[in-house]
Parts: structure tokens; C-alpha cells; sequence
């Protein structure tokens, strides 16, 4: 109740991308991308294990890419939040090693240690934070995160999970196209409806939102999660390695370091594209040379179904907004695929527009991951985002049928209560299983979580009555709380996410990294503690000279400060566990002071606006 | 966050809302309400709860046919009507409609057209009686008279059987 946070707080705003991230802040007025070590602003999310056991990222870790394949991955981002079953596709055409033990968690093998995907984006966030840090000459603990707009629970979870990891606190993740608005927005002063088109490296997704008056409204989302710019690699590095094996008679599909190199010289070629009417594929191995010229016209034959793969969601999200292509005012381009020529003229037919490009659609996100940041921190007044849920949210009711709850696009945070009872005599317990997605039958949607509702007092069948309240917060994940409508305690369950990490096992990551020497992270653990210790303890201090103080009995008064003594003897040990579990005590023993403090506080505010 | 949704944007309990003036007062809540405004955890989650349910209110008072069921049931009608008798007056409408359906599924492409011509008649017909609804919720809100709410009920349940026939007919979806 007291663990407050400052506004002085440095709050970064971080696009964690499928194939470069980005960190920016708010310097003054003005959005502004930091540096990396290598004076470079992408950082390519990349990384690399050495032999020796040390973590490479960025620049140096595409080198690894062709080096040491094994023990490199690039588009992690890929696998976030997914299990085994969801990826096949995606292992035909990717050199992921997974582990053998992998199901609904994926760990990945990087030479001889395995690795979930919330700890291998953790080791991308951890650089970003490093190069914020050196920046601007301070800690830097809390982050604003993006995430594609048509990223599910699971995905946003593992997200947030990696920012944990890294020893962020991640204070709000925003969805990609949402934070180009902001962005674009704040830099332009517009006002009116916009569609912001984002291409990125593994994701597309399209926005619409209303502009008006600093408030940022979000009519509708929709995306595919499978689909971008390395797929169009893909489709060019298949060509390559045919026109490969019928010229040398060589297979080199399976030869890691030679499939990096090509994919490389292959990317090379597609970016020319976009700018040349033809390229060529130039690759050596071994002392052999393979050269290919691909004009814009094959190449724009090898992709069109890719991009048109994009125009349906486009038409779907209108429809969901409730506005035709007259109605757009401006389109805003997002991601380097949009630097493709037909990707261009695609979307101007489409809605009718010329595409506005001014900003940098590399750049765009991350600096409008920085103005949330404001938002947040404070430093930016007058704007204000109103977000949506991409996915329907509903459960599995009789004959595996869903029942929805809360629908697509509704404005977050967005909730719903159901009431469920029991079906037989005594029964004491209830499972509920919730799902996400449009379809109508679960097995056809995404299992987010089943909860089981126990220790139900036994009574005749249908007696019972447990509200269940689901809450999609600001940041789109699910809150699931459950309350005994008859004594209106809250009701005890079992939550079982079907896929990403329990806290206790980000926790062991947490403690594992430790132990592998990783004094980085330990340190910035320790330190992100006795930060909140130093909030606590200063928020108590203020709270001792009040009245609610003075009201409490004395044995309260007593135990709150044994709790507060307790804090300080572990305040300076290198236990973050330790000081950890002593916040969350007094935490627990001044809940009631808190209370007592808040009513009055919240309650004024709150009435005031007869809501 | 007590009351209907109606006095959570202090309007009057009326079926006909400008929404240019109910934007409006959204936008207004929302920049007094928003959990991003606020600077210390628990105060962002007691702002997190009134924001989550101004977004419900919002939404069902935005659209009229969620807003006039709203209505209905504060004013102590019952929900939506889940009958499934076909109304005399479409019984051959809904007849044709599944044999082509079935015709469809049976592989036959050429009812397509037959289709497209049916869901533009139910569309025809939604929009008639959006008219009338309209005209009913004016008379209710002047004059305030049970029977007028009575009959916004009975045409709320003839589209909402309306609705679910244009759906039927939504054959890209189907496929």
C-alpha cells in the first residue's frame, strides 16, 4: 500500500522488435532515440552465448550468427508466449534449436545451456537498459514496452516476464502501432482519424484510431502475428539455396553458418530493391560465388501474396471502426517492410491515401514508447491513450462452445462478471476454462488459463453462487478475481496458465542468472530493492506524523515498527530475497494505516466526478 | 463507481443520445479518471476499476440497441427475447434462406447471387425498423409512457432475430 513511486523516476520507453530494438526518452519536449556502445541506434535483436559463457548482443552477435549459428538466435520474438505446437511453422523455416523437453514453454538450446524466450528478449532489454543507463548517466528501472497490437495474453505476459527478468519494471507495454500514433501525433498536432500499417520483421498489425484533442482513441485492431518482413526473407533465401543446389550440386540448407551468410546477402538485396529496379544476390562459400540478379518484378511476384495477405485485417479493422476509406484522414507507415515499393502503393489503393513516411518507421515506436513513458511519469501533460483489447475474451461453456465476454476492440481496461454455480450436490469445487479469440468453438481458440474455484461450502446443486470479475487491464492481460456472492468473501482458487512461466519460475531464472555469475543483474536486483525500501520507508515516515498514525492501537503501532527495524537490518545485505520478503511484511502491516490514509484521499477524487 | 450507467455520465435516463455530447463527457471522465494520470500503485488500481467500468458504460450507451436493452432492464423488462418461432411474416423468407444455405453446402455456388439478394432484403428490413425504433424513442422520451417502451421491445426482438438472419447470410464467413 505504501511502495509509491517518484516522479523523478527516468522512465524509458523500449521497442522490443523481431529484428532490431530500440530504447528512447523523453528529452525535454521531443522524443529522442539513445545510442548503443557502438554509436549505432538498432540495436539487431540478436544474441549470442560465447564458449566462454558470456552474453553478446546486438551488432556484435549478428557476426556469432554466421560464426557460431548454434549458439545464436535471431527473431526470438517469434516464440514468445507460444508452446511447442504453435511453431511448427515456424522451426521449417527458422534455425531455432529447441530443446527436447519443450511444450507449452519452448526452451531453445544456445550451445550448452537452454534458454525460455522471456530470458533471451531479458538479455536484449538488459543492453537497452545498459545503453539508456550510460546515456544518461543514471539507473534506469522502469520501462515502458511495445508490443504488437494483435499480441494475446500469453504473448504479453512473456513480454512483461522478460522485462521482469531483465530487472525492469515494466510500468505499461503498448501496443506498436498505438505508441507510432502517439508519436506521430504529438510531432504533427493532428487531429482527425489515422490507420497506422506496421510491417515489422515477424509481425503485422493495423490500427485506427481518432485523434482529437491530446486524447489518443483507438477505434480498432487487427493483425496477424506470423507475418512479415522475414517471411519475404525467406521466400528470396529459398531461391538462393534452389538455384544453389542445381548449379554446385550442393545441399546447403543444413549448413547453419552457410544459410546465415546467404540469408544476410540475401536481405542486402532486398533493401536495394526498394530503392533500385533490380539487385543482385552476390554469396560466397568455400571459394565458390553465386550470383543471382533479381528484379523488382520477380521480386515483387515472389511477395504479393505476403502483402496481400495484409489488405484483409486492413478491411476488417475498418469495418470494426465503423469507417469507410474516406473517412481516414492520414496513414501512417510503421516498420522497415514499408519501405517496399509494392507494400506502398498496396496501402495507398487501399485506403486511398499517400502514405505519410516523415518519420522514421524504425524509430517511430520506440519514440512513441517514450511519450507513454511521459504520460506516465508525468512530464507529458494533455495526452492521453485510449487503447483496445485485439481478441474477444470468453469461456468454454457446454459442448466446447464459447461464450464471449468481453469482445474485440473494447476500450481497455475493460471488464465483466459472470456468476457460476454448481451442478451437483456438495460439490465443492467449480473449473472454469478461459479462452481467447473469435471462433466459436474453444478447441478452435486460444486456452489462455483454467481456474479452479474451491472450497465451495457443500450445498444442494445450483445453491452456490461464485462472481468471477475479469478485468483486461491497461496493459491487455487478463485479472481474474473471484468473490462468494452469498458472504461476499472473496473465494479461493487455482489459476494454471496454459502457457509462459509461473512467478515462481521467473523467480528461479532470476536466482539461476545469479548464480551464473551474472553480478550485473544481481547488483541491479539488490538495487531496484532498496529502491522500494527507501519508498517505503520515507512513505511511513510521512504516514507517522498523520492522524490515521495516532488512531491506531498501540500493538499495531508496535508491530509496524518492529517490521520497519526488520526492513533496516536486511536494508544492507546482498539478499534482494531478503529485503524483498521484509517490504512485503510491513507492506502487510500497514495496510490498514494505508486504508485509512487513501479513503479520504481517493474518496474526494472520486466523488467529484459523480461516477 | 454506484449508480446506472446513465448518471455515471450524468445524462438523464433517455433512449435518443447525441453522440458527439457523449463523447464528449467520455473524454472528459477519462482525462479525470485514467489510470495513466495517476502516480502511486494503488491509486492506479482504484482508477484501473472506474475506468474499466466507465469503458463498459460507454460502450453500451454509444449504440442504441445495446443502450435501449440497457434501458429496458433498469425499467424492469425482461432481456432479449430468445425465441426461436419464426414470425409469421418471414416464414417463407427464412424457409428459402436455409434451403439455399443447404443448397450451399451441398457444393452449389449458383445460390450465391439468390443469397446476396436476400441479405440486402434483411438489411432493407433492419433499417426500417431502426426508423421506427427511432420514432419510439422519441415518443418515449417525451412523453415517458410504459407502452411505448413495450413496443421498443418487440421491435428490439424482431431485429435482433433480423440481425442474426443477416449473419446467416454472411457467407464468407461461413466458408
Amino acid at each position: 500500500m505504501f511502495q509509491i513511486e517518484f516522479d523523478n523516476d527516468k522512465v524509458v520507453g523500449i521497442d522490443l522488435g523481431t529484428t532490431n530494438s530500440l530504447v528512447a526518452h523523453m528529452d525535454l519536449a521531443k522524443p529522442e532515440v539513445m545510442l548503443g556502445e557502438d554509436g549505432d541506434k538498432l540495436v539487431p535483436s540478436v544474441v549470442s552465448i560465447s564458449t566462454t559463457g558470456d552474453t553478446i548482443v546486438g551488432n556484435r552477435a549478428r557476426q556469432e550468427l554466421i560464426d557460431h549459428p548454434d549458439r545464436t538466435i535471431y527473431s526470438v520474438k517469434r516464440l514468445m508466449g507460444r508452446g511447442i505446437a504453435d511453431v511448427q511453422d515456424e522451426l521449417k523455416l527458422f534455425p531455432f534449436h529447441i530443446a527436447p523437453d519443450s511444450e507449452s514453454i519452448i526452451r531453445v538450446q544456445l550451445g550448452e545451456r537452454t534458454f525460455t524466450p522471456p530470458e533471451i528478449s531479458a538479455f536484449i532489454l538488459r543492453q537497452l537498459k545498459k545503453n539508456a543507463e550510460a546515456a544518461l548517466g543514471a539507473p534506469v528501472t522502469k520501462a515502458v514496452i511495445t508490443v504488437p497490437a494483435y499480441f494475446n495474453d500469453a504473448q504479453r505476459q512473456a513480454t512483461r516476464d522478460a522485462g521482469r527478468i531483465a530487472g525492469l519494471e515494466v510500468l505499461r507495454l503498448v501496443n506498436e502501432p498505438t505508441a507510432a500514433a502517439l508519436a506521430y501525433g504529438l510531432d504533427k498536432r493532428q487531429e482527425g482519424v489515422i490507420a497506422v500499417y506496421d510491417l515489422g520483421g515477424g509481425t503485422f498489425d493495423i490500427s485506427i484510431l481518432k485523434l482529437h484533442e491530446g486524447i489518443f482513441e483507438v477505434l480498432a485492431t487487427n493483425g496477424d502475428t506470423h507475418l512479415g518482413g522475414d517471411d519475404i526473407d525467406n521466400r528470396l533465401l529459398r531461391i538462393a539455396l534452389e538455384d544453389i543446389q542445381s548449379e554446385w550440386s550442393e545441399d546447403l540448407s543444413h549448413i547453419g553458418e552457410a544459410v546465415q551468410t546467404l540469408r544476410r546477402d540475401v536481405i542486402r538485396a532486398k533493401e536495394a530493391l526498394s530503392f533500385q529496379p533490380a539487385a543482385t544476390i552476390e554469396f560466397a562459400w568455400h571459394g565458390k560465388h553465386y550470383r543471382r540478379e533479381i528484379t523488382r518484378e520477380l521480386f515483387e511476384s515472389l511477395i504479393k501474396d505476403i502483402v496481400e495477405r495484409t489488405l484483409g485485417p486492413c478491411r476488417a479493422c475498418m469495418k470494426d471502426a465503423g469507417v469507410t476509406p474516406e473517412q481516414i484522414d492520414d496513414v501512417v507507415l510503421v516498420g522497415g517492410s514499408t519501405r517496399i515499393p509494392m507494400v506502398r502503393s498496396a496501402v495507398e489503393v487501399l485506403f486511398r491515401a499517400r502514405p505519410r513516411t516523415e518519420l522514421n518507421p524504425d524509430e517511430v515506436v520506440a519514440l512513441g514508447a517514450a511519450v507513454q513513458a511521459g504520460i506516465l511519469s508525468g512530464t507529458v501533460v494533455n495526452q492521453l491513450l485510449l487503447d483496445v483489447t485485439p481478441l474477444s475474451l470468453g469461456i468454454e461453456i457446454a459442448g466446447g462452445v464459447v461464450s464471449k465476454i468481453i469482445h474485440r476492440n473494447s476500450t481497455i481496461p475493460a471488464s465483466a462478471s459472470e456468476s457460476f454455480t454448481t451442478g451437483v450436490d456438495g460439490q465443492t469445487n467449480v473449473l472454469i476454462h478461459v479462452i481467447q479469440g473469435e471462433r466459436e468453438l474453444a478447441k478452435d481458440c486460444r486456452s489462455l488459463l483454467r481456474f479452479d474455484l474451491k472450497n465451495i461450502a457443500p450445498m444442494p446443486a445450483g445453491m452456490a453462487r461464485i462472481e468471477v470479475r475479469f478485468l483486461i487491464d491497461a496493459n491487455g492481460i487478463l485479472n481474474v478475481t473471484a468473490r462468494d456472492a452469498r458472504t461476499g468473501k472473496e473465494q479461493s482458487m487455482d489459476v494454471q496458465p496454459s502457457y509462459g512461466l509461473t512467478v515462481d519460475q521467473i523467480e528461479a531464472i532470476i536466482d539461476e542468472s545469479i548464480e551464473h555469475g551474472d553480478e550485473d543483474l544481481q547488483a541491479a536486483q539488490v538495487a531496484s530493492s532498496r529502491v522500494e525500501a527507501d519508498q517505503i520507508l520515507l512513505a511511513i515516515d510521512k504516514a507517522r506524523k498523520s492522524d490515521a498514525w495516532q488512531a491506531l492501537p498501540d500493538a499495531e503501532r508496535e508491530s509496524i515498527i518492529a517490521a520497519i527495524r526488520e526492513l533496516q537490518s536486511v536494508y544492507h545485505t546482498d539478499d534482494h530475497h531478503a529485503i524483498g520478503k521484509a517490504i512485503e511484511t510491513l507492506n502487510e502491516i500497514t495496510r490498514g494505516l494505508a486504508e485509512n490514509m487513501m479513503n479520504t484521499a481517493v474518496n474526494s477524487a472520486l466523488k467529484g466526478t459523480k461516477v | 463507481m454506484s449508480g446506472n450507467y446513465f448518471e455515471a455520465f450524468d445524462l438523464p435516463r433517455k433512449l435518443a443520445i447525441d453522440p458527439k455530447d457523449l463523447e464528449k463527457r467520455f473524454y472528459s471522465l477519462s482525462r479525470q479518471l485514467h489510470p495513466d494520470l495517476r502516480r502511486t500503485p494503488s491509486e492506479r488500481a482504484e482508477a484501473e476499476e472506474a475506468m474499466a467500468i466507465l469503458n463498459d458504460a460507454y460502450r453500451v450507451l454509444r449504440d442504441p440497441v445495446a443502450r435501449s436493452e440497457y434501458l429496458l432492464k433498469l425499467e424492469g423488462f425482461d432481456t432479449a427475447q430468445t425465441s426461436k418461432d419464426v414470425p409469421p411474416e418471414l416464414l417463407e423468407e427464412v424457409f428459402e434462406l436455409n434451403m439455399a444455405l443447404e443448397e450451399l453446402q451441398a457444393g452449389d455456388t449458383d445460390v450465391l447471387e439468390q443469397l446476396e439478394s436476400t441479405r440486402q432484403r434483411f438489411e432493407g428490413m433492419r433499417s426500417e425498423l431502426d426508423t421506427e425504433l427511432r420514432q419510439k424513442f422519441n415518443d418515449w422520451d417525451s412523453a415517458g409512457r410504459t407502452e411505448d417502451l413495450a413496443a421498443v421491445r418487440s421491435l428490439l426482438n424482431r431485429r435482433k432475430y433480423i440481425a442474426n438472419l443477416i449473419v446467416k447470410t454472411n457467407v464468407p464467413d461461413r466458408i
